[in-house]
């Protein structure tokens, strides 16, 4: 409703859209838990243990991966009924390069849009033009110069992609130190040498730049892929990451509840060993897991 | 004197980024007894539901209290004002308040992330500290409302005709990210106050 001509209230211009605010959204949800539910009452369960925000999806990705054929955006109905579910941030997913999707994902007012490789990717050459929208996204990485890609294309958040799923932290510990470990070699390197480093990260040279100088990557860095315990979400803040995603690792679990608020809880204090003790008594059996080896199919590797 | 940053949840880092470039000591707060350190307190923002649980399940909510009652310096901004209202709308039922400022706040009072602006705001009260008369540029994410402010309450700046920055006492709330525009001024006023 547009304000009336009798309305005293002066308005103040609002610039909507802009990488501040995309990007300062990202900031907020550092230090907490973005957890993935497919349920408004599962939403309901990852709000009362203290996640700050929740992705919304119809299947979580041990069963993506365990059904096979192609994994598309949710049911619009069933995101919009876990944004009335919980009163936190809302995120949900669009496939690589599907900016339909993305743009389904926005006119419904979703916080976040995650262009995930745990969905089957729409275009094999090119990710979504993040610039064209005012809501902001988050793309996973293996390496830097992924992160450095998605940047350019206008991503607001990178999240290691690790190998969701599988309840095994082995790959997003890797990606993590992938992207941390080159981040501290390039802040080594003179002038001369970041020409190089931006020819073999293939990420833009004024972004390669600008980490050599600031020693970060100019979005937050967080994890996900693979986080099925407190100690996991523990090791992956450690490791430098400023927040988790956590997919199956919770509703796959034998009880979800108690485990995701032990799982909040270790993120807050992930330097302390003794209330990490603490919050991982109990829990019951996490998900089982799977093994690399074991893998049919690595969705990591999806993204270019 | 030292400045806590309540740590529990959100962008501490970048407030106490910003207070140690100021010249200030700070302490990253999850526990009481980092609280006790503390001269005066930033609680930043983030996801104000967390922040309320996470301060009850670390033993902080009642030396959080005290800390506010007892009059000591305190700066909150987005989810941190909305922890030190009075009353919460559109909060969690078992949501806590730590009750320094006498408002109710409306959680997601301007609607969603695609609704999030930045825009720039008159602070007067910069100009009568001696820091200068230029506009603060504000930042708001999902940002709260405040939809009712109590006679002790001094509105420092509005946005929409709105309060937006308001202060009681030793407690200064804003609905905005001042720690995420590169104007270290309100944090300055706040070390001066």
């Amino acid at each position: 409703m547009s304000p009336s001509s009798q309305d005293p209230t002066p308005s103040t211009p609002h610039d909507r859209g802009t990488q501040l605010v995309k990007r300062g959204l990202a900031e907020m949800l550092k230090g907490g838990v973005i957890m993935d539910v497919v349920t408004p009452e599962q939403a309901r369960i990852a709000e009362d243990a203290g996640a700050c925000a929740v992705m919304a999806l119809e299947r979580v990705p041990a069963d993506i991966r365990a059904d096979g054929g192609v994994a598309r955006m949710s049911d619009p109905a069933m995101i919009v009924g876990i944004q009335e579910a919980v009163t936190i941030p809302v995120m949900a997913k669009a496939r690589i390069g599907h900016f339909v999707e993305a743009q389904i994902l926005e006119s419904l007012g979703v916080d976040y849009v995650d262009e995930s490789e745990v969905l089957t990717p729409a275009d094999e050459t090119h990710h979504i033009d993040k610039w064209a929208f005012t809501v902001p996204f988050v793309c996973g990485a293996t390496n830097l110069g992924e992160a450095l890609r998605r940047i350019s294309e206008g991503a607001c958040m990178i999240r290691s992609k690790g190998e969701a799923g599988t309840g095994n932290i082995v790959e997003a510990v890797r990606h993590l130190r992938n992207i941390l470990g080159d981040i501290r070699r390039l802040t080594q390197a003179d002038p001369a040498e970041q020409f190089d480093w931006a020819k073999r990260l293939q990420a833009p040279l004024p972004l390669v730049q600008e980490v050599a100088e600031t020693g970060t990557l100019p979005v937050p860095l967080f994890c996900a892929g693979g986080i099925a315990t407190p100690a996991d979400a523990a090791l992956a803040m450690q490791l430098g990451a400023q927040a988790v995603f956590v997919g199956s690792g919770i509703f796959k679990s034998d009880d979800p509840a108690p485990r995701a608020k032990a799982i909040v809880e270790a993120t807050t204090h992930y330097d302390d060993p003794h209330i990490l003790a603490k919050v991982s008594r109990g829990l019951g059996a996490p998900m089982t897991g799977i093994g690399m080896d074991d893998l049919d199919v690595r969705l990591a590797d999806r993204g270019w | 004197m030292k400045v806590g940053v309540l740590a529990l949840q959100g962008a501490f880092d970048l407030h106490a980024r910003t207070l140690e470039a100021l010249g200030a000591a700070t302490v990253r707060v999850r526990t009481a007894a980092e609280l006790a350190d503390c001269d005066r307190l930033v609680v930043p923002g983030g996801e104000s539901t967390t922040m309320s649980m996470m301060a009850e399940r670390s033993g902080l909510l009642e030396p959080l209290r005290d800390f506010v009652g007892a009059g000591r310096p305190t700066f909150g901004t987005c989810a941190g004002a909305i922890l030190l209202a009075s009353e919460i709308l559109d909060g969690r039922p078992d949501q806590h308040c730590l009750g320094g400022l006498d408002v109710a706040v409306r959680r997601n009072g301007f609607g969603r992330q695609v609704e999030s602006f930045e825009t720039d705001l008159e602070v007067p009260a910069l100009a009568a500290a001696g820091l200068g008369d230029a506009p603060f540029h504000a930042v708001c994410i999902r940002a709260p409302v405040f939809e009712r402010v109590g006679p002790d309450v001094q509105v420092l700046a509005r946005v929409d005709g709105r309060p937006a920055l308001v202060r009681q006492g030793a407690v200064t709330a804003a609905i905005f990210h001042p720690e995420l525009a590169g104007d270290t001024r309100l944090h300055e006023l706040f070390l001066l106050g």
